[in-house]
């Protein structure tokens, strides 16, 4: 849910259901780093209800679409990261073939 | 080309660092690293804003193809159960994202729903179902469905074990261990319906339409087969079938995935003024850790040299003493040593790579709400 003013896009509270400090955080920092953020924050309004409320104000472009290329920004990272653990783990086996005998014998 | 003695706004894109557009050092040390005085850290906060240095016109955010030309993963060790690698150039949100995940939101089977056909032992019929619940199983979860409230169990989300153990009249007591656990890959083999009724194939509690033996590659059991689950004294027994179901740790601690998770930042030891002699030697002996180590000088002096920082414990024991100021312990602020501990279910490096798509999943979920 995006709680904003009609006239002015540039600033709005986005509501989100079902998340936590896991995502909103994340999201809150992918957010710092984007030149076109003016204001960013994310708050619990109560740690029973599972919702979060992640604020954003922009420099003028729509404060929803600043979020969605954050999380876009947030998942091409998450990719990047995967990739490369990806590669860092084949190295790392490759490096040392004598362990995974070991480990192949149970 | 900038004149000399002005300073120019620098542009995400530019390549060559110019002398006038570098954080000075003070806060370039503020930007990069925790320093961990002896009563408590300071500059934990990092400066993550875009705009922070915007006065002195240096551009602080940091894009993804940055980002992606920094980031390194560096594996220290790799086993079976766990690993250990360095994480560098990611900042602690996106560690600590990762570490939450892990724990609390990758799927994994465990016992849900029991049976209990005979227990005449001494443990109570809840306390045991707990115990067969927390323990690991050496099963898949990707290869498995969730079920919910109205779903019928079958091949696709259930795992059907069973436990039928007894101890004879006179015989000496005996321990149930889980490994007497047994898998049945046909489904359910207690029957639902009353035994008057007629016809070949009995309701059981699972409907399953092929053996879960064609579908899977190797047999499913526990992981550890010595945890003991109860103790049987002469003449007691337990018989009962237990269905294990898929689920995440969010919901019981039993379905999380790893023993535990967990990163800290890699230490960095500076010594600030020269430590000679006595007091060097006097430093060595106090770390608990052998972080220092001697350093024989020319002339028969000694020195204390930073050895092997990356075992600093932070126990503050070398800051305490009288040459306290001269050493500074540090934290460097986006360089992460994680340690994760799997239960069995699925290698470490797996679950590592299953968790930072769960953190993908979540965003494509926020971003289809958001459009």
């Amino acid at each position: 849910m995006e709680h904003g003013s009609v006239t002015d896009s540039t600033a709005s509270t986005f509501s989100i259901m079902e998340e936590d400090h896991t995502l909103a955080n994340s999201a809150r920092f992918v957010l710092n780093q984007d030149p076109r953020v003016a204001f960013c924050g994310y708050s619990i309004p109560h740690p029973a209800d599972k919702k979060i409320n992640i604020r954003v104000q922009t420099t003028g472009d729509p404060a929803k679409d600043v979020l969605k290329d954050a999380l876009q920004d947030l998942m091409v990272m998450c990719q990047h990261v995967r990739g490369i653990f990806d590669i860092a783990v084949a190295n790392h086996r490759a490096k040392k073939p004598a362990e995974q005998i070991d480990v192949d014998q149970k | 080309m900038p004149k000399k003695g002005t300073k120019s706004k620098k542009a995400v894109d530019d390549v060559p660092d110019q002398q006038e557009n570098k954080l000075p050092d003070y806060l370039e040390l503020q930007r990069t690293r925790v320093v961990c005085n002896a009563d408590a850290p300071i500059h934990t906060q990092g400066f993550q804003y875009s705009g922070a240095f915007a006065a002195m016109g240096i551009d602080n955010s940091v894009s993804v193809e940055k980002f992606c030309k920094n980031f390194k993963i560096d594996i220290k060790r790799l086993t079976e159960d766990d690993m250990e690698f360095d994480m560098i150039g990611v900042d602690a949100s996106i560690a600590n994202a990762f570490r939450r995940i892990l724990i609390a939101e990758v799927p994994t089977m465990a016992i849900e729903k029991i049976f209990m056909a005979d227990n005449t032992s001494v443990i109570a019929d809840e306390v045991l179902s707990h115990r067969l619940g927390l323990i690991p199983l050496d099963a898949d979860p990707r290869l498995f469905d969730y079920i919910s409230e109205n779903d019928v169990p079958n091949e696709r989300n259930t795992i059907v074990f069973k436990l039928h153990v007894s101890c004879e009249k006179g015989s000496q007591r005996i321990t149930v261990k889980s490994g007497e656990l047994e898998w049945l890959p046909e489904g359910s083999q207690l029957s639902m319906a009353s035994p008057a009724q007629s016809g070949d194939k009995q309701k059981t509690f699972t409907s399953f339409s092929q053996s879960q033996k064609e579908i899977l590659e190797k047999p499913l059991g526990v992981k550890f087969k010595d945890i003991t689950i109860a103790r049987l004294g002469p003449g007691q027994a337990i018989e009962l079938e237990a269905h294990a179901v898929k689920g995440v740790g969010k919901v019981h601690a039993k379905w999380s995935p790893v023993a535990t998770a967990w990163y800290r930042m890699l230490p960095e030891v500076v010594i600030l003024e020269q430590i000679e002699g006595e007091e060097a030697e006097e430093l060595v002996k106090k770390c608990p850790v052998n972080v220092f180590d001697i350093e024989d000088l020319g002339n028969g002096g000694k020195r204390a040299v930073v050895a092997k920082p990356r075992a600093c414990t932070l126990c503050r024991e070398c800051v305490m003493g009288p040459c306290g100021e001269k050493i500074q312990l540090r934290r460097v602020r986006d360089h992460f040593i994680y340690t994760i501990e799997s239960t069995g279910a699925l290698p470490p490096e797996v679950l590592f790579t299953e968790a930072v798509k769960i953190l993908e999943e979540k965003c494509e979920r926020v971003i289809s709400e958001l459009s």
